[in-house]
């Protein structure tokens, strides 16, 4: 029997991890093809738990299909395959066994054009509990969508529009409701796909203010363009440039002191 | 770096004309052939409308009459004498009795016509419709007492008289010639001076079926073929329709069986509709054995020409909802049918509908189809199920264009009013929902 997981956990501080111990996410020779295109080559990487792990690069580097390969959403894309070894707590997730639905529910992701279910905004966050069968009565169902608002930072400003439409809330709105419903569904690891590079600063701000109290119940990995941004929130970067992995570290030292040269010059906006 | 010298001078003083001034030379071309090209656009839209009119404007005059029927308002006795000779109340006897005889002896009387002499009162009681004694007959067996009283009834007048009516008889023409003699016309005309004769609200274009005489011809029986019909179609073509639809869109591979199957769907789309009727006959009459001229037969060869029209709406409709709605419900734990029948298939519902209004409409107004498995025949009584034989608006019009009577030919043309208007409001209604349905996501 599924033991139900409360989203209501408590928080547990977060050790200062080196790359061996406390593996959430590991992968290891990971390569991506679209179809003729090399897309990801040989990325090997361990993403530690409960903290913030920042994807850099520039465009077209490979960030974003690494970032799905982890939930598995690269499967939704004809001619895509992936090849090499993604252990989430050392589980293979590319195990023909392994139901992709379930694997979904444990691990969520935020896009990066907010994408509210055209519904109300109940009902966007109570679609994954009621799914999966989170909820055993209508009231517990409201518990999870409440407190998962709230979490996310938007109760407040909903709750006396629940029954409005999900799309008739401002931009940053929309996407604090995208992460309230990858919340919902009481996930270990949240994916974060740019979500912030449709949002003004504002908006931007709050988001960021939220992964600081998420790091405390989740594990998060964010895919970003602004090295502002990574330097502001992640505790680990990694840094990618053309399908490879190139370097990778806690974020001080990969933007203080980089090893690699290309890490150097991207950093200091030589390209990209 | 010197800059080199721009091909075309852009500012003047010397010879040779600036930019300027050679984009204003052109311009009062450029304006005029704007004009002439929007004078092309509106003269063809104008060219489209004067057909529109004109075709409307030719089956409304013809048509606009049939809406109307004549028929005789008399007090007709209720003679025991010819009722119930024996005094002994038998139901059965009773609805044996010629009761046009009862309405002939009013109209005699009405006319002042001398009763005993043969030609007149034959000719007489040919200026009534076959169908004259309905309304008598109803009554007498709703209201067995009334027998031995005077009760006041429309009797429907015959189709020839109707004609004359409605000014379509040529009197022209020498009377051996004519369908109504003389002194026949003298009674219709002091008849409706008299206001004995009126013409009335045509109930029965609506609810009478097939008939050799105009005047009790309607397209009652059509009607109801019509509606199992597009029940028929509805309850076949739109399930299987969306299904096949829903399975090549989410869930088929892209190969090339899938290219396939896609090109041969579109074809099939743009079949002329008698080859589905050839189809029809040899599967559903032939080798099934089903009844012919059975409005089941009709549904089912109508179906499977609806289906490709609702195959390639409702993908159309699928494939416009964005995939980031997907790809949302997908990370939030749905599997790929969940994503389907919660997400995609409400969105696209509004497209789907709209998409089978319109192929219903279609299907309404098919002929050629349904005359190959024989629904061409000549029924009188209402169908009870989709078994019995049963014809469809369409195919009535056009077993009512090929009748000689005069009172046919504006039938045909009512009859095909009463279809327009069916076409326009289930188009117009196709069009109200997909606007109230818009979506901005």
């Amino acid at each position: 029997m599924a033991v139900q997981r409360s989203i209501t956990e408590g928080a547990e501080p977060m050790a200062a991890t080196s790359p061996a111990s406390k593996a959430k996410v590991a992968a290891r020779d990971v390569n991506v093809f679209y179809s003729e295109k090399h897309a990801l080559k040989n990325v090997s990487v361990d993403i530690p738990e409960k903290g913030v792990m920042a994807f850099i690069g520039p465009s077209g580097c490979g960030k974003s299909t690494f970032l799905r390969c982890i939930n598995r959403m690269n499967d939704t894309i004809p001619g895509c395959r992936v090849t090499g070894k993604v252990e989430i707590d050392k589980e293979d997730i590319y195990d023909p066994k392994l139901d992709v639905v379930q694997l979904r529910a444990r691990v969520g992701m935020v896009f990066q054009k907010p994408n509210p279910f055209p519904k109300s905004v109940f009902e966007n966050v109570a679609y994954g509990p009621r799914i999966h069968g989170l909820a055993n009565s209508k009231s517990e169902l409201e518990e999870i969508v409440v407190a998962s608002l709230k979490r996310a930072g938007l109760f407040e400003e909903v709750k006396d529009r629940l029954r409005d439409s999900g799309t008739s809330l401002s931009g940053g709105q929309q996407q604090r409701l995208c992460i309230a419903r990858a919340i919902a569904v009481a996930p270990e690891i949240i994916l974060m796909d740019e979500p912030c590079s449709a949002l003004d600063p504002i908006a931007t701000a709050k988001i960021e203010e939220l992964m600081e109290e998420l790091i405390q119940s989740y594990t998060i990995v964010i895919v970003t363009h602004s090295m502002q941004q990574a330097a502001r929130v992640s505790q680990r970067t990694a840094f990618f440039h053309l399908g490879n992995l190139v370097e990778e570290g806690p974020t001080e030292a990969i933007f203080n002191n980089p090893k690699e040269r290309r890490t150097q010059d991207y950093i200091t906006g030589r390209f990209g | 770096m010197a800059a080199e010298a721009f091909p075309i001078p852009t500012s003047g003083g010397r010879s040779g004309l600036t930019a300027r001034a050679i984009v204003a030379k052109g311009i009062r071309r450029r304006y005029a052939a704007e004009l002439r090209f929007r004078a092309y656009g509106i003269a063809a839209i104008l060219f489209g409308l004067a057909f529109l009119v004109i075709l409307f404007t030719n089956i409304v005059s013809k048509g606009y009459t049939s809406f109307q029927q004549s028929a005789f308002r008399l007090d007709v006795y209720l003679d025991p004498e010819v009722i119930d000779p024996s005094g002994k109340y038998d139901e059965n006897a009773r609805q044996m009795v010629d009761y046009g005889e009862l309405a002939a002896a009013a109209l005699i009387k009405a006319l002042k016509v001398d009763p005993q002499s043969r030609p007149d009162t034959r000719a007489v009681g040919a200026l009534l419709s076959q169908n004259a004694d309905i309304d008598i007959r109803d009554h007498m067996l709703k209201h067995p007492a009334d027998i031995g009283k005077t009760i006041s009834v429309w009797a429907l007048a015959h189709g020839n008289v109707d004609s004359a009516v409605k000014g379509a008889l040529d009197r022209e023409v020498p009377e051996a010639r004519r369908k109504l003699s003389d002194k026949q016309l003298a009674w219709i005309d002091r008849a409706v001076a008299e206001g004995l004769l009126q013409k009335r609200f045509n109930t029965g274009l609506f609810t009478f079926g097939a008939s050799s005489q105009p005047e009790t011809a309607g397209i009652g029986v059509a009607l109801v073929g019509s509606a199992f019909m597009m029940l028929t179609v509805l309850l076949l073509a739109v399930p299987f329709g969306v299904a096949a639809a829903m399975y090549l869109q989410e869930f088929a591979p892209r190969n090339r069986w899938t290219d396939l199957i896609e090109v041969n769907i579109n074809n099939l789309a743009a079949v002329p509709s008698i080859v589905f009727g050839i189809l029809g006959l040899a599967i559903f009459i032939n080798f099934a054995g089903l009844p012919r001229s059975a409005s089941i037969v009709g549904g089912l060869v109508l179906a499977l020409m609806t289906l490709p029209t609702v195959i390639i709406a409702t993908r159309a409709a699928i494939g416009a909802v964005p995939p980031s709605i997907r790809e949302a419900a997908l990370g939030v734990g749905a599997s790929k049918m969940q994503t389907v029948t919660h997400h995609v298939l409400p969105l696209a519902f509004p497209g789907i509908l709209t998409g089978t209004i319109i192929g219903l409409a279609k299907a309404l107004g098919e002929t050629a189809p349904l005359l190959m498995i024989g629904m061409v025949a000549f029924v009188v009584e209402y169908p009870k199920s989709p078994l019995d034989p049963a014809t469809a608006l369409p195919v009535q019009i056009y077993m009512w264009a090929t009748a000689a009577e005069r009172g046919f030919v504006e039938r045909t043309s009512g009859a095909t009013i009463i279809l327009l208007v069916f076409l326009v409001a289930m188009n117009l209604f196709a069009v109200v929902l997909r606007r109230r349905f818009e979506r901005r996501w």
